[in-house]
């Protein structure tokens, strides 16, 4: 545990993001951004065993 | 002349078997698959979200069983606490982009509006229960969490239902009354997606119409012709 706190420091207030009155703390922000990521490559990246999927119904709809 | 035997009146219980089966057969309650177009990441967070519940109430009854003393003070106590909190920001972050994933697919199409109410309830039941989970830590964090919170509580005008400083009655909120509600939630969540079928893709959704508007008759549920069961 010690090293982990030599490597992150929490003896201090909270960085923080301010944009008029969205004020938000940047661990926040992070993980809103890791969700923004997420979701796109949840929607881009192929799905294993789809391909195969789709080539199989093919198949019997064609049969 | 001969009278026909009268039907025996339904029980209750013969009743509520019908209705149940009726509304949910068992080839819809447990299928053998799901329609292809589910073969897709996006459909993944739905279920991780319910995995993360899981680890969610197993380390939670740990922790109640064993009292703040043993997760602040031991070893495994404090590994159990981390578990804890980790499965509930996986459980977030999963609801979250489930959620954005249905909302961009406008998931209530086909009459699945009970389904986006249900899981859009869970989401907004969450949150307090995530709160009063922080205000029930028994810490200096839990101290100035709900010192922050009551005023937020009494700027919107329910201070007098809820108060943030009372540990007992946030703590039986947490591991009891919202929990509750969320596990009944998310299970009329679910059997509601097994009665109407995953939504599917809008280009389906079109043909089906399409073949709906030509042969009104037909028989052509989206979860039926999503065709194509995987």
């Amino acid at each position: 545990m010690s090293v982990l706190a030599a490597v992150f420091n929490l003896s201090h207030p909270a960085h923080t993001v301010d944009w008029s009155f969205v004020h938000l703390s940047v661990a926040n922000v992070v993980v809103i951004g890791l969700m923004l990521i997420v979701f796109v490559l949840a929607i881009l990246l192929p799905f294993p065993g789809a391909t195969a999927r789709s080539a199989a119904r093919r198949s019997r709809d064609a049969s | 002349m001969s009278v026909a035997p009268a039907t025996p009146p339904k029980s209750w219980t013969v009743k509520v078997r019908e209705k149940g089966v009726e509304a949910l057969p068992p080839e819809k309650l447990l299928p053998d698959g799901q329609p292809t177009y589910v073969a897709s990441w996006i459909y993944v967070f739905g279920v991780a979200s319910i995995a993360s519940l899981i680890v969610i109430i197993g380390s939670g009854s740990i922790l109640a069983l064993k009292g703040p003393a043993w997760w602040h003070y031991t070893g495994v106590g404090h590994f159990f606490n981390s578990i804890h909190l980790w499965s509930v920001e996986l459980f977030f972050f999963a609801m979250v982009v489930h959620l954005w994933g249905k909302y961009w697919m406008a998931a209530w199409r086909g009459g699945r509006g009970r389904v986006w109410v249900t899981g859009a309830v869970t989401f907004l039941v969450a949150v307090p229960c995530a709160l009063t989970g922080y205000v029930s830590q028994q810490n200096f964090d839990a101290q100035w969490i709900s010192t922050q919170a009551k005023d937020a509580m009494n700027s919107v005008g329910v201070g007098a239902f809820f108060n943030l400083t009372n540990f007992g009655q946030m703590y039986s909120y947490h591991i009891l009354l919202l929990p509750i509600a969320i596990v009944l939630l998310v299970s009329l969540h679910v059997l509601l997606v097994r009665r109407n079928g995953v939504v599917p893709p809008f280009e389906l959704d079109e043909k089906l119409s399409a073949i709906r508007a030509a042969s009104p008759a037909a028989d052509v549920s989206a979860h039926a012709s999503g065709g194509a069961q995987s």
